[in-house]
């Protein structure tokens, strides 16, 4: 899901630029107002687990690879604003360090991962969640239900980026210059896989940890410390 | 939060077994993410390399690509496993530093 330098001609990822640097900005001014300094460390640990999460790349046997984010947990523990920094970062240092993903996509690939899984994650946890204790089932299967959604719709908006590229920019051979493949291509192509497998292993991290939040920390998970 | 000091060790329990996320793909003869692939992989698909997708391709040149280690890729699983672990420590690292610094700015002082 990390979109690699080339793959998104530059309308589109300088439009992304312009879209997430004002959101990078308003994060910033919410976790400003709302972050207190003893969670500094447990934001630093999200940034990180998602770092490390991603590293762990998932096969389909004779297929491609893909993984998962944590993404929608992170939202969980610290609010998906302080969620958006968090991922934001840990993208930008694997593109930088390690060329996971481009440094013109670098706001591409936030948006899909940092901003859209997140927030779309966290709501739909909220919105399962609502009304129920911080230890009881509902809220586990929630978290879970919004890592599934939240891996989805990145998946998703990372594949309509690449299906748009063949229709914006052609070469004066009518070859596309970016992206080759068409949205009827990709669309398919990325769901498929996340529907069925790695959004299914998100899930599943994102339940299991807030099953261990539950038990051990019960209340992080209260709505307040969203 | 009263301590973290458990979900640390989780992290590094997770770092050391990072290199799995590299010997399953390779066990099972697994590619590339979808839309991750190489110039030579894109050309072999698509029978041509897309020419402003070839220009920006290596714009950059990141200093551990694949998360290895120079010296470390392409000498066996065991190696490249290490490479693995040892680049997911400094990028954690990293990560953990500029968190931290960024957290020290933007955190609001705890009332006593």
């Amino acid at each position: 899901m990390h979109i690699p330098d080339g793959y998104l001609g530059p309308q589109t990822y300088g439009v992304l630029y312009g879209v997430m640097v004002p959101l990078w900005a308003i994060a910033s001014r919410i976790v400003r107002r709302t972050l207190h300094q003893r969670q500094v460390p447990f934001l630093a640990l999200g940034a990180a687990f998602s770092f490390v999460v991603m590293m762990f790349n998932i096969p389909i046997p004779g297929g491609s690879t893909g993984h998962a984010v944590g993404g929608v947990l992170v939202a969980i523990l610290v609010g998906p604003w302080a969620a958006l920094i968090a991922v934001s970062i840990a993208l930008v240092i694997q593109a930088l360090l390690f060329g996971d993903g481009g440094i013109t996509a670098i706001a591409a690939n936030c948006f899909n991962i940092a901003l859209v899984m997140p927030m779309s994650g966290y709501w739909m946890y909220r919105l399962i969640s609502s009304g129920a204790t911080p230890t009881s089932r509902r809220r586990w299967i929630a978290a879970a239900i919004g890592g599934y959604i939240g891996l989805n719709l990145a998946a998703l908006t990372t594949a309509v980026m690449f299906g748009l590229q063949p229709l914006l920019s052609k070469g004066p051979d009518g070859r596309p210059l970016y992206f080759p493949y068409p949205l009827e291509v990709a669309v398919p192509a990325m769901a498929f896989q996340h529907l069925l497998l790695f959004g299914v292993i998100e899930a599943a991290v994102t339940g299991l940890l807030v099953i261990y939040f539950q038990r051990t920390e019960p209340s992080i998970l209260e709505p307040a410390g969203g | 939060m009263k301590n973290t000091k458990n979900l640390w060790w989780g992290l590094i329990f997770l770092i050391l077994l990072s290199p799995l996320g590299l010997i399953l793909p390779e066990l099972v003869k697994s590619g590339p993410a979808w839309g991750e692939w190489s110039l030579e992989e894109i050309e072999k698909m698509v029978g041509f390399i897309p020419q402003g997708l070839k220009k920006l391709a290596d714009l950059w040149p990141a200093p551990l690509p694949e998360y290895n280690l120079k010296g470390m890729e392409g000498k066996g699983l065991i190696h490249s496993s290490l490479g693995y672990i040892l680049s997911g420590f400094l990028g954690v690292c990293v990560v953990v530093g500029v968190m931290l610094l960024l957290g020290k700015c933007l955190g609001k002082k705890d009332l006593p």
